[in-house]
């Protein structure tokens, strides 16, 4: 009987085997579909893996990077600089974990190859504050208890900074009720503007408390 | 991901010259759809070319009263310019109403205008779909259809498109300008510019291969009451179940577009005529030769009653 002591495999490691694994199916599955489309007109051919150079400016330091041109901004983040920050959450721009702040304006960095930002400024959570000093959202955050397993909040805080900079810059939204009057800075507006970011702990009324905060809007009670 | 190369393009004549040097390719610029069919290997492109780099990003006046909007303006500046906001209403307000803002402040104009259908059954490559592998099936047709087609669908797909930017240029009468390898330019009515699936449903457009979106103009404004009324499962960050564009005047004329109807932004200019008769009359010619499924048929009268309301809205305005 296998002894559990001995499975040393980290979670890390058993999610690459998996990975793995998954790879070698995923292989075996190649001949059919090319048997499938033999007579079909000739496809073209995807090349071996590339790199590509690209310099990024990621929290004020300038970094060279040379990567395989898949390599989205985010893995740029995460697995090279070694930002973990930025977190990954679906992976196809739906939740908004890995929000980051590129040229002063927030994106899902994950839907976007690192070889694109060459010259970009790139503000991550480790760029907006730190255990000492925490950026004024950050801080506000921890006191409104805005979130619970805490994996969305570097997106939540990082599109949070940007909302009130948006609605400052006067950018209209969905919920603006005249498209010519400068949006205010609501709870109704920071709502719609923050719906990119999923927290699936559901600690939006918190957030919520948080973002209104540092925003000096009123407080956000009942509206929630 | 399938591998690729990777080039920045300089000038728009070279980027469509390296589409024609590089078959299979595709233009790059926010990415933020071609990137998610990438990773899914739904798109395998060999070669991206990225045209952000070609300045194709200011909104400018033109001659007669309207506006250039270059193909790379973002969808966060094209909906907060001031001429937009103020002559184009029904523009901002469908740009406004799509994707969330980190994905309006990375897509671009002539990204929005090719966004491919978010139909599950094209994004499940487990599955027969025939815009995915042309001849393959449809395994919508059958399926799962509360956010397919209700009209101009065919045998071969019901796939809707997703964008809400499009059903406004729709509205608008914009022009797709484009260039060729060749160098020639054209400028493409939207009228003429998608296609409905018939048995090509892959082909989405009449672009020509390697033919690159330089901009979109719009015609002078129409004044007029400008709306976007865009119905979904939540009240943002979701595609429509149907969505109704409208300029109205005062005398109760105007134009209508519908989104979540169609393969294509749905524009009918008879229906546009019927506008000042109600909305049971120009969503009957709108919808004239309807063909709903029991989990989609509820989008007839949805657009029925949502028109209504956007007509009581002008009436009011």
């Amino acid at each position: 009987m296998n002894d559990l002591n001995d499975l040393k495999l980290s979670r890390r490691d058993l999610l690459k085997t998996g990975a793995a694994a998954a790879g070698a199916a995923a292989g075996a599955t190649i001949p059919s579909v090319a048997m499938a489309q033999a007579g079909a007109p000739a496809q073209p051919v995807n090349p071996p893996p590339t790199s590509a150079k690209t310099t990024l400016r990621v929290n004020g330091k300038r970094q060279e990077l040379n990567v395989d041109t898949r390599t989205t901004l985010l893995d740029a983040l995460r697995e090279h600089l070694k930002l973990t920050g930025t977190k990954k959450g679906c992976d196809q721009g739906q939740c908004g974990a890995c929000t980051v702040i590129v040229n002063g304006r927030r994106i899902n960095s994950c839907l976007s190859l690192a070889i694109m930002h060459d010259g970009d400024e790139v503000t991550t959570i480790e760029g907006l504050g730190n255990p000492a000093r925490l950026h004024p959202m950050q801080a506000a955050f921890v006191k409104h208890d805005g979130y619970q397993c805490g994996y969305c909040t570097p997106g939540q805080i990082c599109s949070a900074v940007s909302v009130i900079e948006e609605i400052r810059a006067g950018i209209p939204s969905h919920v603006s009720p005249d498209l010519n009057v400068k949006p205010l800075l609501s709870v109704d507006e920071i709502r719609e503007r923050m719906s990119g970011n999923i927290c699936r702990c559901g600690a939006y009324s918190n957030i919520l408390d948080a973002i209104t905060e540092v925003a000096g809007v009123p407080s956000a009670g009942g509206k929630a | 991901m399938k591998a690729f190369t990777y080039e920045r393009a300089r000038t728009p004549a070279e980027a469509a010259a390296a589409a024609e040097r590089h078959p299979g390719s595709r233009f790059i610029a926010g990415g933020t759809n071609l990137l998610d069919l990438m990773k899914l290997e739904i798109e395998t492109p060999p070669h991206l070319i990225d045209v952000n780099g070609l300045k194709l990003d200011k909104i400018e006046p033109v001659e007669g009263g309207g506006l250039r909007i270059g193909a790379l303006v973002r969808n966060t500046d094209l909906a907060s310019d001031a001429r937009v906001r103020r002559d184009y209403g029904v523009l901002s307000r469908a740009l406004l109403a799509g994707a969330s803002q980190q994905l309006r402040n990375k897509a671009t104009t002539s990204g929005n205008l090719l966004q491919r259908t978010r139909c599950p059954y094209f994004y499940d490559t487990n599955l027969p779909c025939n815009k995915r592998v042309p001849g393959s099936g449809c395994s919508a047709i059958g399926g799962y259809t509360r956010n397919h087609a209700i009209v101009g669908h065919s045998e071969a797909c019901i796939a809707t498109h997703p964008s809400d930017m499009a059903v406004a240029m729709q509205l608008l009468d914009a022009g797709v300008e484009t260039v060729r390898a060749n160098g020639s330019t054209r400028v493409i009515p939207i009228a003429d510019f998608y296609r409905l699936p018939g048995n090509t449903p892959h082909i989405e457009n009449n672009l020509m291969p390697g033919e690159l979106i330089t901009g979109v103009v719009l015609p002078r404004p129409l004044g007029g009451f400008h709306t976007y009324r865009k119905i979904r499962d939540r009240s943002s960050y979701a595609f429509a179940l149907v969505s109704v564009a409208a300029v109205v005047q005062k005398d109760g004329s105007g134009r209508v577009a519908l989104g979540g109807a169609a393969h294509k932004p749905w524009r009918v200019p008879a229906a546009d005529a019927a506008l000042p008769r109600g909305a049971r009359a120009t969503v009957d010619t709108l919808l004239a030769g309807a063909k709903t499924t029991s989990e989609n048929a509820y989008k007839v009268p949805l657009i029925e009653r949502t028109l209504s309301s956007v007509l009581a809205d002008a009436k009011k305005a």
